[in-house]
């Protein structure tokens, strides 16, 4: 059986803070964040996530389809780069991308201290 | 032993292995059924995303497209993926730590509604069932091809397999069964595609393999070689499109933004323990669907080249033995327009509509058409799904890897019907029955309906399999429309913007579906003939306008809720809650 134990532990998640200093208050939920220490941190995540999304939208829409004509004259190992962007080459940076994300914002969630790894659920995932 | 007896024996152990692991692992609690008690590893989840993704249609159709549609293909091959990206960074984690079962839970939540819910759960009943009648459909060809067996037959067979797991095991047993149906299903594809990479240019590599050089001695490469090919026939260059440059943007935007809104993809990232687990997975997931479509577009170029060395100019009596296994089950015919007894492979359709075959055989022994031929050279008709299925009889591949190709295509089309039958019970026994129309039923009467609902949902597949409607192909146009036009926008909007309302976002689903379905149905169903780029609206096909159906619900919605009130402190909170990954161990609520 792939049981698991039950995920229901009723433990309240603990936030640490620890890059910024500021105190924890209680803000909503009997949950210690506080309001400006929650909005730094979703500010953190957009900036990232507008990054992430420039060179998806660049290496598809522009590579693959806006620049195409004028990347098909160029050639990379036999391909023409244009199409290769478009039928190859978009697809591995897709893949890149996501895992630099979740290695990035990782690090964005241990810098605001709301990272997920202090629960209990931790050695869950990894016994299967 | 034959062939064929392989492939029975083959297929037989595949759906064996399904069930034995649908027994290991049945569900117990709702939670399990719907869930699978949010404790799959995500390595596994991406593994079960992968293949409850890769359906029928990308496993059987995908090569097919892009070999027939050259770089125009591209739009599935970046759509399909490039959704991926969408859903790991804008939506999958958030509603993991959302927590709850369902999409049109969140948007219920979310918007505070229960009209919001339904109108979700319409959106996702009708998504869905469009997509189970693709699947029955690859299933009944399969069968009908590999098996020998009638099409009802083998979809009442596969009917029987889905049912089993789905009903019994829920989410637990699927997610289980589909790490199995992966792992056959990319065999299956990466075996063929390295055989004919190694045949055609002597690189096992298909993905390099497609820009290597022939080994024909004439020095040039696969892609140069099928351009000029292709010229020669009168076809358009494969590496050049034809479609416009709006009409490939707006595809592409309507398949990525699609992909991300799509309930039965979502749902299985409520299976993964942790927020950051949820991120993980859709990495791993699109590393498995990857290794698929970065393979397709070399599969594709191949088998055309092989298909036009092969079939064009070539006496119908001396045609390898596939093209009469294929023009028996009406994929493949021939007209001998010009009596030569040789098949001419030619641009554009060599009559008009699908073959409708005459009683009788030609004098070369070919199956006689009745359809009105077109004034052109082309005299054969091929259909693009062929093209993966018949691509180890191309290559004159060794029987097993026929019988892995068989047993592949149906893990492919078994896998993404489950999951889907899945997201359907789901949504009826909880978003409707539990959260709507019965809140008093007891968990374990909740279980029992997800059941019946799942049940029935497997008995109306497969009737929509043995009776297909003639419009599946122009309803998966409809699918993928409506998930980007309605879903993606409402959900993107419940998390990134804190004071959208419950009005702006019923305005903005309404009038995303209302553009996206009135166009569609405009040009698909009521006036097909005038589906042309001309009359189109600034050149946007049906196919697009899913696009356009999305920038319409964003704007409505942006404008409906600045005039109307905010939304309520408890809402806002949960936005504040959803944007914060830790604590997603408890999914909360019940």
């Amino acid at each position: 059986m792939p049981d698991t134990p039950d995920t229901n532990n009723s433990e309240p998640a603990v936030y640490h803070h620890q890059a910024d200093n500021l105190p924890a208050h209680g803000a909503h939920d009997d949950e210690v964040l506080t309001e400006a220490h929650a909005q730094a941190y979703w500010r953190a995540n957009i900036r990232l996530l507008l990054t992430l999304l420039a060179v998806w939208f660049t290496v598809s829409y522009g590579f693959g389809i806006l620049l195409v004509d004028w990347l098909n004259r160029f050639s990379l190992f036999g391909f023409k780069l244009g199409f290769w962007w478009a039928q190859q080459g978009s697809i591995y940076v897709f893949v890149i991308l996501i895992f630099v994300y979740v290695v990035l914002i990782g690090r964005i969630d241990r810098r605001f201290g709301v990272d997920d790894d202090d629960t209990d659920n931790k050695q869950q995932g990894e016994q299967q | 032993m034959t062939p064929q007896m392989l492939i029975y024996i083959v297929v037989a152990l595949t759906f064996a292995l399904y069930i034995g692991i649908a027994i290991w692992s049945r569900a117990g609690s709702t939670r399990d059924f719907y869930v699978a008690g949010a404790g799959v590893h995500p390595l596994t989840n991406g593994m079960a995303t992968a293949a409850d993704w890769m359906s029928a249609a990308s496993f059987i159709s995908i090569a097919g497209m892009i070999a027939f549609a050259g770089y125009d293909g591209s739009v599935y091959l970046m759509g399909w993926t490039g959704g991926y990206v969408l859903l790991a960074l804008l939506l999958a984690p958030y509603l993991r730590k959302f927590g709850q079962y369902t999409v049109p839970d969140f948007i219920g939540e979310r918007y505070y509604s229960s009209a919001a819910r339904v109108v979700a759960v319409v959106c996702l009943i009708f998504i869905c069932f469009t997509y189970v009648a693709g699947q029955m459909r690859g299933v009944g060809v399969v069968f009908s091809r590999f098996l020998e067996v009638e099409i009802t037959t083998g979809v009442v067979i596969g009917m029987a397999v889905v049912f089993f797991y789905a009903v019994l095991g829920g989410m637990k047993g699927i997610t289980y069964t589909q790490v199995a149906q992966y792992c056959v299903m990319i065999c299956a594809y990466l075996t063929p595609a390295i055989f004919v990479s190694l045949l055609v240019t002597g690189n096992p590599a298909p993905q390099l393999g497609l820009a290597a050089e022939v080994q024909d001695g004439s020095g040039l490469r696969v892609l140069e070689k099928l351009d000029q090919a292709l010229v020669d026939l009168g076809f358009a260059p494969y590496t050049d499109g034809s479609k416009s440059m709006i009409d490939m943007f707006t595809i592409t935007l309507v398949l990525m933004a699609g992909t991300a809104g799509l309930p039965h993809v979502i749902v299985r990232f409520f299976t993964v323990p942790k927020v950051s687990d949820a991120r993980k997975s859709a990495g791993y997931a699109l590393v498995f669907i990857a290794l698929l479509y970065t393979t397709a577009p070399a599969l594709a170029a191949f088998a055309r080249l092989n298909f036009i060395d092969t079939v064009n100019n070539t006496a119908y009596q001396q045609a390898p033995s596939w093209v009469k296994t294929w023009e028996d089950i009406g994929l493949i015919a021939w007209l001998d327009k010009n009596e030569d007894g040789r098949m001419q492979y030619a641009a554009g359709a060599p009559f008009e509509g699908a073959p409708e075959f005459a009683t009788g055989r030609g004098e070369h022994g070919q199956k006689l058409v009745d359809n009105t031929p077109l004034d052109n050279a082309n005299e054969v008709y091929v259909d693009r799904d062929i093209i993966m299925l018949a691509s180890p009889e191309i290559a004159n591949l060794p029987p097993w890897v026929l019988a892995l190709v068989a047993a592949g295509a149906l893990a492919a089309a078994l896998s993404t019907a489950a999951g889907l039958l899945l997201v359907i019970s789901t949504s009826i026994s909880h978003d409707l029955l539990k959260k709507t129309l019965r809140p008093a039923i007891n968990e374990k009467q909740e279980l029992f309906y997800a059941r019946i609902a799942a049940a029935l949902a497997v008995c109306f597949a497969g009737y929509l399999g043995i009776n297909p409607p003639g419009f599946v192909a122009q309803v998966i146009a409809f699918a993928f429309g409506l998930a980007a036009a309605s879903l993606f926008p409402a959900i993107f909007l419940g998390i990134f913007v804190r004071n959208m309302n419950r009005e702006g976002a019923i305005a903005g689903m309404l009038s995303g579906l209302l553009l996206t379905a009135g166009y569609i149905i405009y040009f698909k169903f009521i006036n097909p003939t005038a589906s042309t780029p001309d009359n189109w609206w600034l050149g946007i096909s049906p196919e697009g306008i899913g696009s356009i159906g999305m920038v319409v619900n964003f704007a409505v919605a942006f404008s409906v809720s600045r005039f109307t009130a905010q939304p309520p402190e408890h809402v806002k909170a949960l936005v504040d809650d959803v944007r914060i990954p830790s604590g997603a161990g408890v999914v909360h609520g019940h």
